[in-house]
């Protein structure tokens, strides 16, 4: 049996919650005050995922970077593979917000987007 | 130059003040005067998401929330002056500069401040040590990661929990950077629980409550800091010192309304939020000087500035167009019991649009209390509450029909039962 330790983020009494795992399987959750920290917790151990949200090299342009995001978020242990292929990634001016920036990131299959405007320099 | 309302700062305060003006009135002449190279203030820089969820539903990166906002601004056809600077400020004139006027004055109906905060910065702070290169504010490190392209340090410890600094832990992490420590002075932290769990606890980055740098250490570049424990005065403890190796301190010590323009234009400040003091309309002191965002108190959500702001740029636009209600009731609101500060100040009953939001923070942690409201002694609202921090803003929201009896005085107070 292992445990988990999770501070839950639905509000700022922020529970610490215990989760308590037989392999893939939940056998108790404890320390939630609310059933909003049951979800979190739950979600938190099965499948936890994080928005990535970083800069991307941008020629042609007024500025030489751009923010960006992931479109949807990535699972959270995959964070620094996707920071590498956008580090490794560059795109051309002009840049409208949601232009799809890079298609697959890394293998996930979730494009990454630009979350600002860039004009032509 | 002529405006009829001209807007001190093009960021969210300023975007949705001027918006909220010209959808009062079309007609109005509204101008935003901005000192970056474009609108959008801090948004710009604040890259990560979690901006919008009150205001669109939806989550938003910051420079996405502004632009939601210069569209908008766009439709309206409101102009904007970039690269320039303010000077002075009067309730009919405001003086600015730029490369391209000069110096130049715009007579105006009215203004409204919305220059937003600074952060507080190393010479502020009183930390001991020598003066090398390598100790940035949070923000000023955001900037250079996020719009120059610059990554200021690879060895890092972050003074101060503030949501800044959590999230430029995080930041810094993602652009491969080491950052070895968050040290907070307060036994509890400053910033929102979601970030020290998604920029802290997601890297294991520890986070060290009661502590504080003690020592700056370096001649060129910092090349280490000391940290120690402290007591419940914010002593150091003898005995607890560690030296850190490092080439970059952040500080993350908290955030000043930017009132150097309201000060000098003679606006009353309040000592607690160090911003101006307001009525139900955001009006400042000064009839016609209107004041809204970060410059008034420090948010924690853009969404809370939008809202408010809103409500200052019609309180604006209705103010130039002469549409004063009749003289009546005016309600002071007092800070009880745990209640640092409240905005608005007073209530003047026939301005009020609709319902009263009264925006606060409490100076302590309070478990398993309430938060009271009581009108000229009397409660009207006792509500419990799991926990308040000083890090979240708290509010009540009291209908107008509540108000009709006109009590002379409302408290807000937090007790524990």
């Amino acid at each position: 049996m292992e445990k988990r330790e999770l501070t839950c983020i639905n509000c700022p009494m922020g529970c610490r919650i215990t989760v308590t795992m037989e392999g893939d399987d939940i056998i108790v959750i404890e320390g939630n005050t609310c059933k909003r920290g049951f979800v979190y917790a739950t979600n938190e151990v099965r499948s936890p995922v994080r928005t990535v949200t970083t800069t991307i090299k941008v020629t042609g342009g007024t500025v030489d970077r751009v923010s960006c995001k992931t479109k949807e978020p990535v699972p959270k242990g995959r964070i620094f593979e996707v920071m590498e292929a956008i580090n490794k990634a560059s795109c051309k001016a002009p840049i409208a917000i949601g232009d799809v920036l890079i298609e697959d990131c890394a293998g996930t299959g979730i494009p990454v987007i630009a979350t600002k405007v860039v004009s032509p320099a | 130059m002529k405006a009829d309302i001209v807007i001190v700062g093009g960021g969210p305060a300023g975007l949705a003040a001027a918006i909220a003006a010209a959808k009062e009135d079309s007609n109005l002449n509204i101008l935003i005067l901005e000192r970056d190279r474009e609108l959008g203030g801090i948004l710009n820089q604040c890259i990560h998401n979690g901006f919008g969820l009150h205001t669109f539903n939806e989550e938003l990166t910051g420079p996405e929330y502004a632009a939601r906002f210069e569209e908008q601004l766009d439709g309206l056809g409101i102009r904007y002056m970039l690269d320039t600077m303010v000077l002075d400020v009067a309730s009919s004139v405001v003086t600015a500069v730029n490369s391209k006027e000069g110096v130049f004055t715009v007579d105006c109906g009215a203004v409204v401040l919305c220059m937003g905060c600074r952060e507080r910065p190393r010479g502020a702070l009183n930390i001991p040590g020598l003066r090398p290169a390598g100790v940035f504010t949070a923000g000023t490190a955001q900037r250079l990661v996020n719009i120059e392209g610059f990554m200021p340090g690879k060895e890092v410890v972050i003074l101060g929990s503030g949501d800044i600094g959590l999230i430029m832990a995080r930041r810094m992490t993602l652009e491969g950077a080491k950052v070895k420590a968050v040290c907070e002075l307060m036994p509890y932290s400053g910033g929102l629980k979601r970030n020290i769990v998604q920029c802290l606890d997601d890297f294991d980055i520890p986070l060290l409550l009661s502590h504080t740098v003690i020592d700056i250490k370096g001649k060129e570049r910092v090349t280490s800091v000391v940290i120690a424990e402290v007591d419940e005065k914010s002593k150091p403890v003898p005995g607890t010192e560690q030296e850190i190796a490092c080439d970059t301190l952040l500080l993350s010590c908290g955030l000043i309304p930017e009132n150097e323009l309201s000060r000098s234009a003679g606006v009353k400040i309040n000592p607690a939020t160090n911003g101006p003091v307001v009525n139900e309309s955001f009006e400042t002191s000064i009839p016609g000087v209107f004041a809204c965002g970060n410059v008034l108190h420090v948010h924690d959500l853009v969404d809370y500035v939008s809202e408010e702001s809103g409500r200052a740029g019609r309180s604006a636009a209705r103010f130039v167009k002469a549409n004063k209600a009749e003289e009546g009731p005016v309600i002071n609101i007092k800070n009880g019991n745990g209640v640092r500060y409240t905005v608005p100040s007073f209530v003047r009953l026939n301005e009020l649009e609709d319902d009263l939001v009264i925006r606060f923070r409490s100076g302590n942690v309070y478990k398993d209390s309430y938060i009271n409201v009581l009108f000229d002694g009397e409660t009207k609202l006792h509500r419990r509450k799991q926990i308040i921090t000083p890090g979240e803003m708290e509010q009540v929201i009291l209908k107008k029909e509540e108000l009709s009896g006109a009590p002379s005085e409302i408290l807000i107070e937090i007790t524990e039962n």
